[in-house]
């Protein structure tokens, strides 16, 4: 019996509790640092949470920590009030799931040009597609404006010029030729994607019959569902989150704002009803929650699928 | 469609090529060039709004002279933010990339991490997470929750230990203490580091293991020369996401400058140095990295 352990004890692989020692070390680390991680990006999103459900006394009483005593809706009640929220989430979710789905269709057809084919100045081109990128939005931002306050396409329309100013139209020209917020960037992202698709897809396909333009829709979208899905989140969510463009493309002749600038004039529209008073960070952060609370969810539902499409886009080449 | 039956494929490729662009061309020369060369107009010109329309007078660069020599903050904010996104580069850069090979093995709970690492994604945009720096009930509960996490002074001591140079020291200090923006700001970088993990191929460290090498030198030998071209794509995402975020300092100096403050040619001349710093600095970054991008072909 004895001896029987002792032999057990002499097959004993040390080097492998060494390793397993060392493994147990670096799970423990890892998980020590993700939890850092996690909690320094939650806290901001988790603080928000905890406050807005929290009452004025909730506020100044010093044994409140994170759960609130009283808890309460009114501050999301008057933020609702005070950003028009039900009229401003309709025209925000619009307006963006426009913006996304123009964007996309111009990237996917001008990436593709860029993936596929090769034509004069092509490099000349594609280099104007990164300087897209690279140009600060204020720098064009008030002649935008102009253009668009009397849009005539220089000339090509008859007239004093349309006034687009408060309408879609800004963004729709803009995302459905190419030129939007970041829009170079997802015009970069499905030309590598492209790329990394196998030419013989095409060639069976112009074998069979097909012509070029049946070829990309047919054979070449479905295969790009998932650069397409990464492009369209985040379009989606840039413009969800923009201020500069919404704010001159709308104008102030609306009564309703999207909810990002509905967001960052909250605290003066608060100021001009309730007296000031930190109590008026409550309604602030309950504010913000309802702004971000549908990307939130969104991304709840998307983030798998996300997280794996970004992985097959080969932006990495 | 005679004409197009009697040109070479090669031909008919580039003009279908052609087609397939044309959406950009058509809004690169239409609505993007024209604001651009605006812009540069109105830098140069000082513009009068009457009832006959636009009225602009030549003024050559008085508008520049204005915004370098009279006004009171350009250069110093100019400077300072160039100064600040050249040193949060490499604090967002090492810490996507740690935080991308950590995400990268296999671990439980690895798809609530990953959810949660590209939370900021979504929330770091503009008027979202800019708004819980000055408010009073978050800031209770930081003050409350500081001293929970690294504290910067700590480590301070712990790097003066190790006789490091102070400025370096400094440097990792503040790195530390801004920690959360940096994490903040690493969403998408993260996500592109891993996106190139995963196209490494298992096969180069199974052979490697037979070779017997470990896992220090599979990273050096390995994993890093193949994600050359992904820092490189990194770097220069970084630099443009820094320069141009909405609620960086000096794009809001500027934009403010043009309805509120020297008025629109002021802030068309800033707008035009700084597009041509901020150009220049992606070529050169860029550049110089680029010499030692290592490609697998």
């Amino acid at each position: 019996m004895l001896s029987h352990f002792a032999d057990r004890i002499k097959d004993f692989n040390f080097d492998l509790l060494n390793r397993s020692i060392k493994s147990w070390i670096i799970s423990i680390l890892r998980l020590i640092l993700i939890t850092g991680i996690s909690y320094l990006i939650l806290f901001p999103l988790l603080s928000k949470i905890s406050t807005a459900f929290m009452t004025r006394a909730d506020l100044f009483d010093r044994t409140v920590f994170w759960i609130p005593k009283n808890f309460t809706l009114e501050n999301f009640e008057l933020a609702i009030i005070h950003m028009d929220y039900v009229e401003s989430l309709l025209l925000t979710s619009t307006l963006a799931l426009c913006v996304a789905f123009f964007q996309l269709a111009s990237s996917t057809l001008v990436g593709y040009g860029f993936a596929r084919y090769d034509f004069p100045f092509k490099k000349i081109f594609f280099a104007l597609v990164l300087f897209t990128l690279i140009v600060p939005p204020n720098m064009v931002l008030v002649p935008y404006y102009m253009n668009f306050r009397f849009f005539n396409l220089y000339g090509l329309i008859p007239g004093d010029g349309l006034n687009l100013i408060g309408t879609y139209w800004p963004f729709i020209l803009i995302s459905l030729t190419g030129v939007g917020f970041r829009n170079g960037l997802f015009i970069f992202v499905m030309r590598q994607f492209f790329r990394g698709m196998p030419q013989n897809l095409e060639d069976a396909a112009y074998v069979d019959g097909a012509g070029y333009f049946q070829t990309f829709f047919r054979i070449m979208l479905p295969g790009a569902v998932p650069a397409l899905v990464v492009v369209f989140l985040f379009s989606f969510v840039w413009q969800w989150n923009d201020v500069f463009f919404s704010r001159v493309f709308l104008g102030t002749v609306g009564e309703v704002d999207v909810l990002s600038i509905a967001l960052r004039d909250l605290p003066e529209e608060l100021d001009y009803w309730i007296e000031h008073s930190p109590y008026l960070s409550l309604i602030i952060n309950a504010g913000t929650l309802l702004v971000i609370g549908p990307l939130v969810v969104v991304y709840a539902f998307m983030q798998r699928y996300f997280v794996e499409s970004v992985e097959r886009t080969g932006i990495v080449g | 469609m005679n004409i197009f039956k009697n040109l070479t494929l090669r031909q008919k490729k580039s003009i279908i090529g052609i087609i397939f662009i044309s959406p950009f061309l058509f809004g690169f020369f239409m609505f993007f060039l024209a604001p651009i060369i605006q812009t540069v107009s109105f830098s140069v010109n000082e513009l009068n709004i009457s009832r006959l329309g636009l009225e602009t007078n030549f003024v050559g660069l008085d508008h520049y002279n204005f915004a370098f020599s009279v006004h009171p903050v350009f250069i110093r904010t100019f400077f300072e933010n160039l100064l600040y996104v050249l040193l949060d580069l490499p604090l967002i850069l090492f810490f996507s990339f740690f935080a991308a090979l950590m995400l990268n093995q296999k671990f439980k709970g690895r798809l609530i991490a990953r959810a949660i690492f590209f939370l900021p994604v979504i929330l770091a945009s503009s008027a979202v997470i800019g708004m819980d720096s000055a408010q009073y009930a978050t800031e209770i509960l930081e003050q409350t929750s500081e001293s929970v996490f690294l504290s910067g002074e700590f480590i301070q001591v712990f790097l003066m230990e190790l006789q490091l140079p102070e400025d370096f020291i400094g440097y990792i200090i503040d790195g530390i203490e801004r920690l959360p923006e940096v994490i903040r700001a690493s969403g998408i970088q993260i996500l592109i580091f891993l996106a190139g993990l995963q196209s490494v191929p298992d096969s180069y460290f199974e052979a490697s293991r037979i070779e017997g090498a470990t896992t220090w030198e599979n990273f050096w030998l390995i994993t890093f020369p193949l994600m050359t071209p992904v820092i490189l794509i990194n770097v220069i995402y970084t630099l443009i996401d820094l320069f141009l975020a909405q609620d960086n300092e000096l794009v809001e100096l500027i934009q403010d400058e043009a309805f509120v403050g020297a008025g629109y040619g002021v802030s068309s001349a800033m707008a035009v140095v700084y597009f041509i710093a901020v150009a220049f600095i992606i070529l050169v970054v860029g550049g110089l990295l680029s010499r030692y991008v290592f490609y697998q072909e």
